[in-house]
């Protein structure tokens, strides 16, 4: 028997022990709603930005591009039936790229920068050649953008001098590894003999059968564009605000700035609409657990009517009345809370040893959010708090002379 | 000396407003004095218990003035009425309406676990003092559901003297009992009455149990008749 608590939380805690059954089968369902919540907002959480982490890690967060080249007709295009044939880009420099780029960095939010020069070629061995997307780059700044380092397979990023580093998928394709030459040929048929220092798998077939990066220089000469650089490469601080930077930029340099948002529009589609569903699912979830512990101390209300009366009439006030099932409903909040949290940590245990990506890794790592926690906590109190009001005020507004008749 | 109850011609109906609006009790004037033991009888349907009731706080007059210690209840608020009704009043019921789920011994507490907020160490004596007295100190740790019915009613003596009120109101407290125990509870009442000087007003159909109290208050159709003090 302890006595030494409170009034109100004497008589919850022994109406909670008289009600085991309700109490045992409330609490399971406030925890298996927290968990669910838990789980849902870690997995999709962790999910979207492993999702975004793999799409963004080869590519830059804001592309700058020299602005396309437009035919100018004198004639207004309605006056005229004639046909106008869009014009063909061909490989341009951005004008001023240096001044272009130091703007970039002093731009708010952008964190690195880095200028390339890309154009078509060809990498030739013996008999076999391949169609390539050569990326002139300078390794250090390039790195800052694409952490190539993360994706070699074999050697190091280094296309100083006449060094290459090409994807593993290339490589296959030539039968070529680590310090074997390949020639670059590019439309216009300058082409010069470079080393393999390095083998990446980004993780993207296409992408690693085409690209090979050599130095800036290198490209330069290859592409027949001494000085040039064909794009600017940055990334942002925050990512969602990419498209509004890029904007910014676009309106400082008459550039072509294009975002990651822009470029993966679908993908942004999907996540916006997993975060929905997402959304979605945890407010039926709090609905479902809220009307469960609601139902439950309306009952409780309803079979204790009789004791309220006799509390009433020991000069038990309404307002300590009602604290007693507020008491109660915050309770199954806090204690479901606990245990789902738990429950949830569990689960994700259970599922990243279930699941896992192709190459072995999980898929997510097993670990709780304390704020995702401390928020689910938050709600299921607020909730179990709320869903309590109504049957805690009815109980207070019983006329204690008709309880006790009962 | 003082009286613990004055009513001064009180008068309460239900449903006021509607249709079957019923006045229950015709103006009635009653002054209880501090200490008097006394009866409470009347044919069923006569406004005992809503008389019981009004001068137990637990329902208020439609008219007419009502002093409980001398406080008068018109200007209070529903705090202070529970207040001043907790201290001043220990209730006595016809069936005992212990809390089922809390031992004899919490039971007995709980009229000053609410009013301190908190049960506290002289609660504890006090409770266990009380269920000495009326004979129960063994079965201090058993729930109600394990006591006979004159035990739990015992209990719920204790219970109402815990706060050690001025006033004991007993709302038919033998009807459910059989003759010895209806005896024991009465003489218990008595005692209580004697040594705590606290007023008891009991409720009860026995006309030999009422003839035993001091002073006895009939009612018929809501009016008190052949009551001797009723004009004094």
């Amino acid at each position: 028997m302890n006595l030494n608590l409170p009034f109100a939380v004497l008589v919850c805690l022994r109406y909670l022990r008289e009600g085991r059954m309700q109490t045992v089968l409330i609490l399971a369902g406030v925890t298996g709603g927290v968990a669910v919540i838990i789980f849902l907002t870690t997995l999709i959480g962790q999910l979207q930005i492993s999702i975004i982490d793999k799409t963004l890690g080869s590519q830059a967060h804001i592309v700058l591009r020299p602005p396309q080249a437009i035919n100018r007709t004198t004639l207004a295009p309605s006056d005229t039936a004639a046909i106008v044939q869009p014009r063909a880009q061909r490989l341009r420099s951005i004008d001023q790229w240096e001044a272009m780029a130091q703007l970039a960095e002093k731009t708010n939010d952008v964190t690195a920068v880095s200028p390339i020069l890309s154009g078509a070629g060809f990498a030739v061995r013996a008999e076999a050649s391949q169609p390539i997307a050569l990326l002139g780059v300078n390794a250090e700044r390039y790195q800052r953008i694409v952490q190539m380092s993360r994706y070699l397979k074999q050697g190091r990023f280094d296309v100083s001098e006449a060094n290459t580093v090409v994807g593993i998928e290339l490589a296959k394709d030539l039968g070529v590894g680590l310090g074997d030459k390949i020639r670059l040929v590019t439309v216009d048929g300058r082409n010069d003999l470079l080393t393999i220092v390095g083998i990446f798998d980004i993780g993207n077939r296409d992408l690693n059968r085409r690209w090979v990066f050599t130095s800036v220089k290198m490209a330069q000469t290859l592409l027949d564009l001494p000085g040039g650089i064909t794009q600017i490469d940055l990334r942002v601080g925050s990512l969602f605000d990419a498209e509004t930077t890029a904007r910014q930029l676009q309106a400082q340099t008459g550039l072509t700035a294009e975002s990651w948002m822009q470029t993966n529009a679908q993908l942004l589609t999907a996540l916006k609409s997993q975060s929905a569903s997402n959304n979605l699912i945890r407010f039926f979830v709090t609905l479902i657990v809220a009307v469960g512990i609601a139902s439950v101390l309306v009952v409780s209300v309803v079979q204790k009517q009789k004791e309220i009366g006799i509390l009433r009439a020991m000069g038990a006030s309404p307002r300590r009345v009602m604290s007693i099932f507020l008491l109660q409903g915050g309770l199954y909040g806090l204690v479901g809370s606990v245990l789902g949290s738990a429950l949830s940590l569990g689960l994700l245990q259970f599922f990243s040893k279930l699941t896992g990506n192709a190459d072995g890794s999980t898929l997510f790592t097993p670990a709780l959010d304390p704020w995702v926690v401390a928020g689910a906590c938050a709600l299921a109190m607020v909730v179990g708090l709320l869903a309590a009001a109504l049957p805690a005020r009815r109980a207070a507004r019983l006329d204690p002379v008709q309880a006790i008749r009962i | 000396m003082a009286n613990i109850v004055e009513l001064q011609s009180i008068h309460k109906s239900y449903g006021l407003g509607t249709a079957v609006a019923t006045e229950v009790l015709h103006g009635i004037s009653l002054n209880i004095a501090e200490g008097e033991f006394s009866a409470l009888t009347g044919p069923s349907g006569s406004g005992k218990s809503t008389l019981l009731n009004l001068i137990g706080l637990l329902e208020k007059p439609t008219s007419g003035q009502l002093r409980i210690n001398g406080q008068a209840i018109d200007g209070l608020d529903d705090a202070h009425i529970t207040a001043l009704r907790g201290r001043t009043i220990g209730f006595i019921f016809q069936f005992h309406h212990l809390l089922p789920g809390f031992s004899a011994l919490e039971n007995v507490m709980m009229p000053s676990i609410i009013d301190q907020g908190w049960p506290t160490a002289e609660a504890k004596d006090t409770a266990l003092a009380l269920l000495k007295q009326v004979g129960l100190a063994d079965a201090a740790h058993k729930r109600p559901s394990q006591l006979s019915g004159g035990m739990q009613q015992r209990v719920a003596i204790a219970r109402a003297l815990s706060l050690s009120p001025r006033l004991i109101l007993a709302d038919e407290p033998t009807g459910n009992l059989d003759t010895q125990s209806a005896n024991d509870i009465f003489e218990l009442l008595e005692s209580v009455n004697r040594e705590r000087q606290s007023a008891c007003l009991i409720v009860t159909h026995d006309p030999g149990l009422a003839a035993r109290c001091q002073r006895r208050i009939h009612m018929v159709d809501g009016r008190l008749v052949d009551d001797p003090t009723a004009n004094a």
